[in-house]
């Protein structure tokens, strides 16, 4: 009686710990990412965008619209790499300048600089993985 | 007794510190200067001549010239841009904006900002984008002129400006912001894309208006 009841503890933290490590994997996997997509923002965003998302008047739109992300998260890849012409609407507040495209970056560097933008400046997205990038990529107008 | 000539040490270090603190620092004037000799009174003295910025005439974001004498009653702040520049511009106007704010309605401090791009940034492009950075009053004013103007004015600010099709944007030129005063004399150099530079620069402006007062 009293080893069922250790055994059953042992598979109940089993499980526990399996199903945690996993969760971490997960945690882990975005934190690379993020942290891989920081440089990345730093060299190519951050001049218009700012070091928080903050933006810059009207002349550069604020990341930190999240319901403006979350909204459009399928052309997020598209917009980073061909640039942005149509006006949107962002924090109620009208944009209409040009964003310039950025052909030079590979699809994971999207995923990454996705994954950044996507969970810091109080944004939670999750991850961008590699696969969603280029299901994004082929949709592109 | 350790404790004791801790303390002591810690009171002298204090009093220097105090005391150096208390030094007014007056700001230099920048740039090349020459010796000029003039007679005065049949003695023959020596006076220093000191680069300043020449005279100019541009036009400004409301199509209106403005000229040297506009800055005449404080001091001002100048530096070189674009408006559809992807590199340092940004960052460099993002700075400018948070010391124009903070000197919002006081006019002993203006701004000049000068496009090198002479074929783009007309004076209506010039005032779209002066709006949407969200300068609202004259203190800060976008200027405009011919290729020969704008660089040999950037020449006398110090500040490199170049037409490059290899640069991001078509032109290549230093972030600098460059604190002017009254007598149109260079007093600071501050890199506009350096968070640090940008606190000196709050920090010498004080000083530099502390002058006049």
């Amino acid at each position: 009686m009293r080893n069922t009841y250790i055994y059953g503890c042992a598979a109940l933290l089993s499980v526990y710990v399996l199903f945690h490590s996993c969760q971490s994997e997960d945690a882990i996997r975005t934190a690379q990412y993020a942290v891989n997509g920081q440089k990345l923002y730093a060299a190519q965003c951050q001049n218009c965008h700012g070091a928080k998302g903050e933006g810059l008047g009207n002349l550069y739109p604020a990341l930190t619209d999240s319901a403006f992300l979350l909204n459009h998260r399928e052309q997020l890849a598209c917009i980073i790499k061909n640039g942005l012409k149509d006006t949107i609407t962002v924090h109620g507040q009208l944009f209409d300048g040009e964003m310039p495209p950025n052909p030079q970056l590979a699809p994971i560097e999207i995923a990454y600089v996705l994954t950044y933008v996507g969970n810091s400046f109080g944004n939670k997205m999750g991850i961008f993985t590699l696969e969603e990038i280029n299901q994004a990529l082929k949709a592109c107008k | 007794m350790r404790i004791v000539s801790f303390l002591i040490g810690s009171w002298i270090i204090g009093a220097i510190a105090g005391c150096s603190n208390q030094e007014t620092k007056t700001l230099p004037i920048l740039g090349s200067r020459e010796p000029i000799t003039k007679a005065v009174d049949g003695k023959t003295l020596t006076d220093t001549l000191y680069h300043s910025i020449p005279e100019f005439k541009l036009l400004n974001q409301d199509s209106t010239f403005i000229t040297n004498h506009t800055f005449d009653n404080g001091v001002y702040i100048a530096n070189f841009f674009f408006t559809h520049c992807p590199s340092i511009c940004p960052t460099m106007q993002r700075n400018l904006l948070k010391v124009y704010e903070r000197y919002k309605g006081d006019e002993r401090v203006r701004f000049l900002s000068h496009s090198i791009d002479f074929r783009h940034d007309s004076p209506s492009v010039l005032k779209r984008y002066a709006d949407k950075l969200g300068v609202t009053n004259d203190q800060w004013q976008f200027v405009t002129g011919s290729k020969a103007e704008i660089y040999s004015l950037a020449d006398a600010y110090m500040v490199y400006t170049k037409e490059d099709g290899d640069a991001p944007g078509g032109y290549d030129h230093s972030g600098y912001f460059l604190l002017v005063d009254k007598d149109k004399h260079i007093r600071g150099a501050y890199d506009g894309t350096n968070d640090a530079q940008v606190q000196l620069l709050l920090d010498e402006l004080a000083l530099l208006l502390k002058e006049y007062e």
